[in-house]
């Protein structure tokens, strides 16, 4: 099927002008969604596991924010069977804790959040996808006004299901990349099979994102940026599968990767680099004194911001996806629907690109901090 | 800013730490080194055959200009040996014609001499034969003459005569 | 989220969006104007697109 450009235009502008007429045609649904989502925060607070029917907006918006979040068990769907019961499809991992000892149990004992998991004669609740002390099986979380949890937090080292998806990521990665390593060897030099699709990526990461931003120092960095490229790649992407394992959408993963940004960058830096920070050259002495400080934020500014760019554009992306997926239930007409369907569709694309694009920019800016800490300055020409 | 800090797991944190750390090593050690290994050693390879191509292609070059150098040399140096031989051959007969030309003028000249020296021989033997015979003649007169007085007398007479005449 | 917060939200979005914009619109002059260069054009845009996409988003979460 072939449109030319102007219809298609009209189409989605049509599309969009009909919008608001399918959103707010019957007021009515609106307002009682709005009453029962405050009914049913009500019921939050008092009775947190009651299984009271949702509105399938707060239903949606609960959706979301658990699948941004980490959880303790690998879950795939649920659905309710005839009975009435739910039945989740998916498999536990195993959840460490650190509570006067190491306390290891599967997630399956904690039933979903419905029930509370028993370890050594401890009692361990989830509230919100975190896991809390609680005094005894039958012990609820005590929640203050604002609708925090007030329980004891024992330090958490779970296998959780974004541990396990890095895990199974860097498995991935491991066996594709020594295989590249291998069919070198056996074919003579050429690559074979996958290594075909990724060489060329590799060459690109060494000849336009390492070799221009570092300069001749740049084989001690290649590892790391090979490394860090094709792991937030692939998590991005893992990201927009199905399973919907939202790993570097989590702040504790980028910020991770950022870290370790800002840790080589501090140990590898050459003389120059602090020079620069502390004793800019080429500039008044008061404003040496007062460019020191504000370089020196700058080096932690550099990584956070890194750090937050790749949390919140994956975040973001998977947000505005999942709405509009969540839009078409809303609707439940077939233009609205099938609107949404086109959008999503369309994003979804997009998403494939930010995935990849995110990547880029991490290991650009990072080879670019690289290089930056590398550099030598020839101070006798920059006063020209 | 307050939700992001509660988001932060500990717990995710460090495994990540541990789990990209040792990947990096792991991938080091195991896929790029040997990757770029492999990648570099084929850049070089390629390098190498298109520096050597050239080089041959210059060799080649080289071995033509070469070529063509000898050729001209060669054909200057038949040219050379040509005129040479062509002028060698000129001088000869010069020479040859200059000599025969001597030697017949010599050949002339000597005959000449001779038959000049010739002559002379025979003249002077002429001569000689004339004067002898012209002796006996006058001898062999006078004696006639001598034998009778008469005759001499007359004669001295017929002499005295023309004596007084002149 | 309070009023205050999201009008914020909403003007860091507005200086992000036309930072950007003017980024990339710049970067597609560049390249009308040389073509011959665009990869280190677009190297050089989205540096400073994600520089900017960084700010904008540690301000978005500052509010």
């Amino acid at each position: 099927m072939v449109f030319s450009k102007k219809p298609l235009h009209f189409i989605i502008a049509t599309l969009i002008a009909f919008l608001p007429l399918i959103n707010f045609a019957n007021p009515n649904t609106d307002t009682t969604a709005v009453e029962k989502q405050t009914v049913e925060a009500e019921a939050h607070t008092t009775e947190h596991n009651s299984e009271e029917p949702k509105d399938l907006k707060t239903e949606i918006k609960e959706f979301i924010s658990h699948h941004l979040l980490d959880s303790y068990d690998f879950h795939l769907y649920s659905y309710k069977d005839d009975s009435g019961t739910e039945n989740h499809i998916g498999f536990p991992l195993p959840v460490i804790l650190w509570d006067n000892g190491l306390q290891v149990f599967s997630s399956s004992k904690f039933h979903h959040g419905e029930h509370a998991a028993e370890s050594n004669g401890n009692f361990y609740r989830l509230f919100h996808g975190k896991i809390y002390k609680v005094g005894s099986a039958e012990e609820q979380i005590k929640l203050n006004e604002h609708g925090h949890a007030e329980n004891v937090k024992p330090f958490d080292f779970s296998l959780t299901k974004n541990v396990f998806m890095m895990l199974v990521v860097s498995i991935i990665m491991f066996l594709l990349f020594t295989n590249l390593a291998k069919s070198y060897a056996k074919n003579g030099g050429i690559a074979k099979g996958a290594g075909r699709f990724f060489e060329p990526i590799i060459l690109y990461i060494r000849d336009d994102i390492a070799i221009p931003n570092i300069g001749k120092n740049y084989k001690k960095y290649m590892s790391y940026l090979l490394t860090i490229f094709f792991f937030v790649w692939f998590l991005n992407l893992f990201g927009l599968t199905p399973l919907g394992v939202n790993v570097t959408g989590n702040i504790a993963v980028t910020a991770c990767l950022a870290l370790l940004t800002y840790l080589i960058t501090t140990f590898t830096a050459k003389k120059d680099y602090w020079g620069h920070i502390f004793w800019m050259p080429g500039v008044p002495v008061p404003m040496k004194i007062i460019l020191a400080p504000i370089e020196l934020l700058g080096t932690i500014i550099k990584p956070f911001s890194l750090m937050i760019r790749l949390y919140a554009n994956i975040v973001a992306g998977h947000v505005v996806l999942m709405s509009i997926i969540g839009l078409m239930f809303i609707f439940k007409n077939w233009l609205g629907s099938s609107l949404s369907f086109v959008l999503a569709f369309a994003l979804s694309l997009l998403e494939i690109l930010v995935a990849a694009l995110q990547a880029y920019i991490f290991t650009m800016l990072s080879a670019l901090y690289f290089g930056a800490a590398n550099e030598e300055h020839h101070h006798d020409d920059a006063h020209h | 800013m307050e939700k992001l800090i509660e988001q932060f797991s500990l717990g995710l944190f460090f495994w990540q730490f541990i789990l990209f750390v040792g990947l990096i090593f792991l991938l080091k050690k195991f896929a790029w080194k040997p990757i770029l290994d492999a990648v570099n050693e084929r850049e070089e390879g390629i390098k190498n055959a298109l520096l050597s191509a050239e080089n041959a292609k210059k060799e080649m070059q080289n071995l033509k200009s070469d070529n063509e150098k000898l050729l001209a040399e060669a054909r200057a140096e038949r040219d050379a040996m040509m005129k040479e031989a062509r002028e060698i051959k000129e001088k000869m007969i010069n020479d040859a014609k200059v000599e025969a030309q001597t030697q017949g003028e010599k050949m002339i000249e000597q005959a000449k001499a001779a038959i000049e020296s010739e002559k002379n021989a025979a003249m002077a033997d002429l001569k000689n034969q004339v004067s002898s015979l012209s002796l006996s003649i006058a001898e062999k007169i006078l004696k006639d003459e001598l034998s009778n007085k008469e005759a001499q007398t007359k004669i001295v007479e017929k002499m005295l005569d023309e004596v007084k005449l002149n | 989220m309070t009023i205050p917060n999201i009008v914020g939200a909403g003007l860091i979005v507005i200086g992000a969006g036309l930072g950007i914009g003017k980024i990339g619109g710049s970067a597609m002059d560049a390249i009308a104007r040389q073509p011959e260069a665009s990869g280190k054009i677009q190297t050089a845009m989205l540096i400073a697109a994600a520089l900017i996409e960084g700010i904008g988003f540690a301000a978005l979460f500052a509010s």
